[in-house]
């Protein structure tokens, strides 16, 4: 109980230093850019909009620093994340990311998932035929491709793939012309434009589950119970499997709950190469439109995404494993 | 002063929690982590009464740089990186900003890699392209490892409440996530120049290695040698910083490879999506410009190689940090004569192989 609680406080911490870092950033970087945008804004907005920024960024209120930053924390525990400035002009920030987070679960988070358990599968099987090629060519391979950024994988895919062979389209989440129905033509277009974005992300993450169950996997086959298993005969697929890969498998399972917290910001940039309408493009879109509310509210979003991955994943090994309450 | 004897070469591999963080397990040489959920596999190189200095264990670690092949790959690759970055004008002899050429030539012995979009020599580009790259690598390498081993180290030797606070801060830095908060610092900055990116980079990225050298000056806390200066009345910073640092040598050069590393791709992301400064030179902002001019169509290798150079950077760092991992840990390195009987189920054919593979030694 104590853990959790402990937990628990250091989840409200790190969400209250997100919230505080929105907070302070506009207002400590050179050149105000609050002013930047209002200038650049002036013209042709309208007066609601300039009352956003006004409020967002205590221009003009006659408010001290303090009572802004608690008008602010008010703001958010109430869920007013105010209304976007240039992206969708005058429409509710709330309102625009919860169209844009399905997209993003359904593409990252599928890929998160099968590059687990791909990953892990290969992690097991190199562990236990070291020594072969598979365990020999594999790990050095797999460094490289942890080194790969995402989005040149994305553009060397879409130049392979979609402009020189034109076999996938590599542009949006599904045809521009289309409208969206639960219809098996539509939802096959859609799958078909997830493929290469989809690929980008998987080949990239797939080398670190390889090699970090590789190496816990190897640790354990060192292990006593490993090898008397092994002395009393029993089948090579039973040890790889119930003795080793089962006990090698626990730490491995924590960073897969850690990474299922990083889907929402983990792939900004495949969205972005590959101009997938989730959260990570439309945090770039508020950012080349200088859109600060929907930028700030959606880095908000991925911490908290984080966060809630974390605590989960933290009282799910408490509960599973009681030496990591006493350790602790 | 007890002295702790240090295996050199293959020790034992590491059975059962490799890091337990406070156990004063004995030194296994030096070691670093390649994944999330492995603590580090860390027992200073020279536990031996503080007596061998850094010096020593780097040329310790310089023998085993050339003993291993990818060690030997990583740092081929980064001299190489280094000389061309130091002498980009021997290489290439055009201005890589110069608009001044006939655009998108082909290949030819006066543009190797022809022209781009904008009429600049694509060749110069890549090479001159290298000093932002390395020298952002560098600085947040040296910048970070430098935090991290300050709050690290006070937080494990001084104990109770400055450890209870900085570890609050590196947690807090750890799992807030690293890119949308640089996109939101660098889409305030406007443009982030190189040593802005530098200092960005390292005051947002320290906090990974921080745990990693705490792990390791808390499980040397209690050692002698360390009782020992503190009978002779030394003042702890003298302790920390002739006592403690120079054991962790290993793992400060992991923790800067681990800090290039990230540093590398950080900028090539923020310069692509244009928050770096575009009109520096570099890999980054070829991408980002390249992207703009419609490449894919007209100039494939703008995008292929400034990429290609991204990816042979990071694996030099890559190899390097995963060379140092198998050094410290032997129990990770490719099986030789030593592991077969834990190396699964000899079958025939494996039994040879293995036996072919010992012969040729």
């Amino acid at each position: 109980m104590r853990f959790a609680l402990r937990r628990l406080g250091f989840f409200l911490l790190t969400l209250w230093a997100a919230l505080t870092l929105n907070f302070v950033l506009p207002r400590l970087m050179p050149g105000d850019p609050a002013l930047a945008i209002l200038g650049k804004l002036k013209a042709g907005a309208s007066p609601q909009a300039l009352h956003v920024i006004e409020q967002q960024f205590g221009i003009g209120t006659h408010q001290n620093v303090v009572a802004q930053y608690f008008g602010y924390l008010g703001n958010v525990a109430t869920l007013k994340f105010g209304s976007s400035l240039t992206t969708q002009p005058g429409a509710p920030v709330g309102r625009i990311i919860l169209n844009a987070i399905p997209w993003t679960l359904g593409l990252v988070g599928v890929t998160t998932v099968l590059a687990f358990v791909l990953g892990t599968g290969i992690g097991i099987v190199a562990a236990w035929r070291r020594g072969t090629w598979l365990d020999g060519v594999m790990p050095p391979i797999f460094v490289i491709m942890t080194v790969i950024p995402f989005f040149w994988l994305g553009l060397i895919l879409i130049l392979i793939f979609g402009v020189k062979l034109r076999l996938l389209p590599y542009f949006f989440s599904y045809t521009y012309t289309l409208t969206p129905a639960f219809t098996p033509s539509f939802i096959g277009n859609v799958l078909e434009h997830a493929i290469l974005p989809a690929l980008a992300l998987l080949l990239t993450t797939i080398g670190t589950w390889i090699l970090t169950m590789r190496n816990t996997m190897i640790t354990t086959l060192a292990e006593d119970y490993v090898r008397m298993a092994r002395a009393k005969g029993l089948p090579g697929r039973r040890i790889m499997l119930d003795y080793a890969a089962r006990n090698a498998i626990l730490p491995n399972l924590t960073g897969f709950a850690m990474s299922l917290g990083f889907v929402l910001g983990g792939a900004i940039l495949v969205e972005y190469v590959f101009n997938y309408q989730g959260v990570g493009w439309l945090l770039l879109q508020a950012v080349q439109n200088t859109d600060y509310p929907l930028m700030q509210a959606l880095f908000l979003l991925i911490t908290l995404g984080v966060l809630v991955a974390i605590l989960l994943s933290d009282l799910a090994t408490a509960i599973l494993d009681p030496r990591t309450r006493a350790a602790r | 002063m007890a002295t702790v004897r240090v295996p050199s070469g293959p020790g034992e591999p590491s059975n059962g929690e490799p890091g337990s963080l406070s156990a004063p397990t004995p030194p296994a040489a030096g070691g670093l982590v390649t994944g999330a959920g492995v603590p580090p596999t860390v027992g200073g190189l020279p536990a031996a009464g503080g007596g061998i200095t850094g010096a020593r264990s780097l040329r310790r670690m310089a023998r085993a740089v050339t003993a291993n092949r990818k060690a030997t790959i990583g740092t081929v690759l980064l001299t190489f990186f280094i000389l061309v970055a130091v002498f980009p004008g021997v290489i290439a002899h055009d201005d890589p900003q110069a608009e001044i050429y006939p655009r998108l030539l082909g290949l030819s012995s006066r543009h190797l890699l022809g022209t781009t979009a904008l009429g600049q020599d694509m060749f110069a580009q890549v090479v001159y392209g290298t000093r932002p790259v390395l020298l952002i690598a560098f600085g947040v390498g040296l910048l970070a490892t430098v935090v991290a081993m300050l709050i690290g180290v006070a937080a494990a030797y001084l104990g109770g409440a400055w450890d209870g606070t900085l570890n609050v801060i590196t947690d807090v830095l750890l799992v807030i996530p690293l890119f949308p908060l640089l996109i939101i610092i660098g889409s305030y900055l406007h443009g982030a120049g190189t040593a802005v990116m530098i200092a960005v980079i390292a005051a947002t990225g320290w906090s990974y290695t921080a745990r990693q050298l705490r792990a390791q000056a808390l499980s040397l806390r209690n050692r002698d040698f360390l009782n020992a200066a503190k009978v002779r009345g030394e003042r702890r910073l003298y302790v920390i910083v002739v006592e403690i640092i120079p054991t962790m040598t290993s793992l400060l050069v992991a923790a800067f490879l681990t800090n290039a590393l990230y540093a590398v791709l950080f900028s090539a992301s923020l310069q692509f999506i244009g928050l770096g400064d575009p009109n520096v030179t570099s890999w980054g902002t070829m991408l980002y410009w390249a992207e703009n001019n419609e490449a894919f169509q007209v100039a494939p290798l703008w995008i292929i190689v400034p990429g290609l150079c991204i990816v042979a950077l990071g694996a030099a760092f890559a190899l390097l940090n995963y060379a140092f991992d198998e050094i410290g840990n032997p129990a990770l390195r490719p099986v030789r004569r030593t592991a077969v009987t834990r190396a699964g189920p000899v079958t025939a054919p494996a039994a040879r192989r293995r036996l072919r593979v010992k012969r040729t030694e």
